[in-house]
């Protein structure tokens, strides 16, 4: 008998409240165990019970033996940002045990692997043992497996005891393992031995418990690099190299997943795209310029020291005006930094990405479903604009599952932008120049090797150039050409994804913020409307700014710009934008890894709007 | 428009596609008079003239150096991408995806290859990506006014910098020991064998190395200096007499039996290497390093085909290509159909 048992009989009086679809569960395991199949399978049931879901992987740097957390949160009115604070822990790792008690909110319960001889010392909240280690035995799994399949025990305890329809776990585990019956038959079993002892021997003392809704019946589950893969499906991607980093390389896994299936030619069988794993991120960066300078729809995906890499590149891409697309999956930096933790924090280091006088173009999804869009609208605008085309989607998009709707087919035509093949040279009768601004938009037109035309080719160039490509010194010609490069970044402006603007009645002040933040923006903002503090709200989609960025900040007393960085970088960029402004504007900025919720933004501002 | 247009005269000559040498022509050379580098740009012009290649099929790459600014002194009617220093190799990757049915054609020099663009170079090597790649050497840098290269041999003196405390690196062992399959090395002072390199290399499918000692008059040029114009003279050794015979073209050269070795390339043309001192086997790799090996302990330049091995799949081939460039696939071949999109979220939870 462990101490932890004779506690439970000392749990305060069980509450006859009931919390129904309204709490956070954590599961404390251990890194490298499988207890991520276990952590979507629940995640999937809640979510095929109808109700709103999120799940966020909180995991370290490493492949097997580190603490790792995983929270759900389930909310019946979608507010689906992280929590601070947890109902429900689930503790099956000795290492984090006495930390993951701790963390359980007051009330709240505490769901444990009985292998664990550690003194319960908790009064004030439910506590239910586990017997993870029996339980795996009477399985009969082979031992290969067991360290796997003891996951699915809290699956099972936790199905009877809050309730989670037995069916669709059933259903999860189906598509985890893609039919297969030995898999599903294994886990599902021990989710049913384990759900049939909770009923046994466990006596529901807490009030928590979800109850099938309607809630997420339009809705799919996916995570934002499978969607950023899939857009770039959509947009024709036929060039793709990459190199493994964390947390960006699921997002060329799954362009290596989806491809064959959608993007073979079905008379020919052959392939119309290639993707390369490269050497490092210069060189993945290189060929994608080879790649886009060569006429097709190419794209790189990475995050922090792989973007640090890149930026050579990104300024002879910049000069020499060359389409492609980047995907940057942010995690924490400086340096290394915190590889498997989120961030907002390369906005300014993308921004001037580039020695000398540069400026980069960034697309800021805001959400699972913007991940698919801007994955094939950002080779529209790369190709329009003939310029690299960032696109910061974050860790907490990228790996992990969001509730979207479905992925919508493109709602455009491809725009391949300015592009003379050898008729328009020979209708041009040769006269033509790679850089001349010939529509007065500062975009040039270009040809593309393997334009057979006598008069079609050019020499590239990062060096110094004239408006047809040749190489030049010359003062003149140097400053028409940068200031030609400024005209059409002022182009792309009114070419870009515009914001989205929420408002509220009587609001006098704005929030502006981007990206995965989003969730903990809009409950945030009910939470102050309850507090008598209504905000409007703008979600910057794309920088440079849309003049309607401008505009809603004048229209406010003041702007709160809430990001998820140390420096406060989106303010840092909008005051460079709008010095005038400068004044009205408020950083709420905040870098702790772990994505934003929606208390820390209602108290800094709160707090804010006193010491005002 | 059509490719057999030509900028030169009726009376001049042309090749077999029509082109007179004019159209292989680039702008002048802005290096210094008795650069080894204008040697070989007029080699590439004459040998790409001799293949009767038109240069609207060839694309041109360099990386940064005196070598990278020489693909504007030769076919001016080809693209070219002056990249950035020592990353040619990754930007000639992607490109050379574009159009699959293009020659590619790369210069650096041992600065942009065997200093900053080393690991590149290794990996372009090994994943065989069809492109000529010459390595204009000459031991120095020569735009950042005479610094040490990495294949500046031990104790080289230079004027600014002093001896040379380093070991150097061999472009043609680095080669070998990233599997290449073809290389070569030749010496700016020998342009019929730089010529005849050339035009074997444009044949090969995969990565065709050229390492060329092509000697800097500026600041490395001293008789005892081992990238110069008299110890190149002086030390050349070459394993043959090469002949490059295209495809489908008798062969004319004459020799005895047990004189010559044949080597077929992929496109169907014959590389015949004439025995000069003892027989040697390009296609036997251990025969390769052990001559370079030699070679080096030997204070010799050992030039010719060093190393072939045509049957190596090449980059693109890897990659099940349709025949069409991928570059000129249209929209309804790029974007999955709209019934696809049902199938997509289906796959989704």
């Amino acid at each position: 008998m462990s101490s932890a048992q004779t506690n439970i009989s000392d749990i305060a009086e069980p509450t006859q409240r009931q919390i129904t679809n309204d709490f956070s569960i954590t599961v404390a395991t251990v890194n490298g165990s499988g207890s991520q199949t276990s952590n979507l399978t629940m995640m999937r049931a809640l979510f095929k019970m109808g109700i709103p879901v999120s799940g966020k992987n909180l995991f370290p740097s490493n492949i097997q033996g580190l603490p790792t957390w995983f929270t759900i949160r389930v909310n019946k009115d979608g507010f689906l940002a992280r929590r601070e604070e947890s109902e429900i822990v689930v503790a099956i790792n000795p290492e984090s045990f006495a930390q993951d008690l701790d963390s359980v909110n007051p009330g709240g319960v505490f769901f444990y692997a009985d292998h664990i001889r550690q003194s319960i010392n908790r009064a004030d909240i439910s506590v239910y043992p586990m017997p993870v280690q029996k339980l795996v035995r009477e399985s009969g799994a082979p031992s290969s497996l067991k360290d796997y399949i003891a996951n699915m025990v809290y699956v099972g305890v936790l199905a009877q005891m809050i309730g989670i329809e037995m069916e669709k776990i059933k259903q999860a585990l189906e598509f985890h393992f893609k039919g297969k019956a030995k898999p599903i038959d294994l886990n599902y079993g021990v989710v049913q031995a384990a759900a049939e002892w909770a009923q046994e021997n466990l006596e529901k003392q807490d009030p928590f418990r979800v109850e099938a809704m309607d809630g997420t019946h339009d809705y799919i589950l996916s995570d934002g690099n499978t969607a950023a893969a899939l857009g770039s499906i959509y947009g024709g991607v036929q060039f793709a190299a990459w190199y493994p980093i964390t947390p960006a390389s699921s997002l060329a896994e799954a362009l290596m997943d989806y491809l064959p299936e959608l993007r073979k030619d079905p008379e020919t069988g052959k392939n119309t795209f290639a993707v390369l794993q490269a050497e490092d991120e210069l060189a993945a960066i290189g060929m994608t310029v080879g790649a886009g300078w060569a006429g097709l729809r190419a794209m790189t995906s990475t995050s922090g020291p792989g973007l640090s890499l890149m930026t050579e590149y990104a300024g002879l891409a910049y000069y020499a005006e060359v389409p492609i697309v980047v995907w940057n999956v942010q995690r924490v930096g400086p340096s290394t930094g915190l590889p498997t933790r989120t961030a907002q924090g390369d906005l300014t280091a993308t921004y001037f990405m580039g020695h000398g006088d540069t400026q980069q173009i960034m697309l800021l999804p805001g959400s699972v479903n913007e991940c698919f869009e801007f994955g094939w609208r950002s080779f529209d605008l790369a190709e329009r604009l003939q310029t690299p085309i960032f696109v910061l989607s974050d860790l907490d998009f990228g790996m992990n599952n969001w509730m979207a709707t479905p992925f919508k087919y493109p709602d455009e035509p491809m725009d391949r932008g300015k592009v003379l093949w050898e008729g328009d040279i020979e209708r041009l009768a040769g006269n033509w120049g790679r850089y001349r601004d010939v529509d007065g938009d500062g975009i040039p037109y270009r040809t593309i090797p393997g334009n057979r035309h006598q008069r079609s080719a050019y020499f590239a160039r990062g060096t110094g150039h004239n408006e047809d490509a040749r190489y030049t010194e010359d003062p003149q010609d140097w400053e028409m050409g940068l200031d030609r490069l400024k005209k059409k970044f002022e182009t792309a402006r009114g070419l870009l994804p515009l914001p989205v603007i929420e408002k509220m009645e009587a609001a006098k002040i704005g929030i502006i913020a981007f990206g995965s933040t989003d969730p903990a923006v809009q409950e945030a903002r009910y939470t102050l409307a309850e507090a008598g503090i209504p905000t409007d709200y703008l979600r910057v989609r794309a920088i440079p700014f849309s003049p309607q960025v401008a505009d809603f900040i004048r229209q406010h007393q003041r702007t709160y710009i809430v990001e998820l960085n140390r420096d406060g970088q989106l303010h840092q960029l909008l005051t460079l934008e709008m010095p005038d402004q400068a004044t009205s504007l408020v950083s709420l900025a905040h870098i702790d890894g772990l994505p934003l919720t929606a208390k820390w933004v209602v108290n800094a501002l709160q707090e804010a709007e006193e010491t005002l | 428009m059509s490719a057999q247009t030509t900028t030169t005269s009726p009376r001049t000559q042309v090749n077999l596609v029509g082109l007179g040498k004019t159209d292989y022509k680039g702008n002048p050379s802005t290096l210094c008079q008795g650069c080894g580098h204008n040697s070989i740009s007029s080699q590439i012009i004459q040998a790409c003239y001799e293949l009767n290649i038109i240069p609207e099929n060839l694309v041109k790459f360099s990386g940064i150096g005196c070598s990278s600014k020489s693909p504007t002194y030769f076919l001016n009617r080809s693209f070219g991408f002056n990249g950035l220093h020592g990353r040619m190799p990754s930007l000639a990757t992607g490109a050379m995806f574009g159009d699959h049915t293009l020659k590619g054609l790369a210069v650096s020099g041992d600065g942009d290859t065997a200093s900053i663009g080393m690991g590149q170079f290794k990996h372009v090597l090994r994943r065989n990506l069809p492109l000529v790649y010459i390595v204009e050497n000459n031991g120095v840098y020569g735009l950042t006014k005479g610094q040490f290269s990495a294949t500046a041999e031990l104790g080289l003196e230079l004027k600014k910098h002093g001896r040379n405390p380093y070991m150097p690196i061999d472009i043609v062992w680095e080669a070998l020991a990233s599997n290449a399959t073809f290389v070569g090395r030749s010496f700016a002072g020998d342009p019929k064998q730089v010529k005849e390199l050339i035009k074997a290399a444009f044949s090969h499918n995969g990565l065709a190395v050229l390492d060329i000692i092509s000697p800097c008059v500026t600041f490395n040029n001293q008789d005892e200096a081992m990238h110069s114009y008299s110890w190149g003279r002086e030390h050349e050794v070459a394993l043959h007499d090469l002949a490059y015979v295209p495809p489908a073209e008798e062969i004319m050269v004459e020799y005895e039996e047990g004189e010559a070795k044949e080597v077929t390339m992929h496109d169907g043309s014959v590389v015949i290497l004439k025995k000069l001192g003892e027989d040697y086997d390009p296609t036997n790799r251990a025969e390769a390093i052990r001559v370079i090996e030699e070679a080096n302990t030997g204070q010799v330049l050992i030039t010719g085909l060093i190393y072939i091995k045509p049957e190596q799949m090449s980059l693109i081939d890897m990659y099940n290509l349709p025949d069409t460039a991928l570059n000129r696939l249209p929209e309804d071949r790029l974007r999955p159909s709209a019934k696809t999109i049902d199938k997509v979220n289906a796959m989704m939870f």
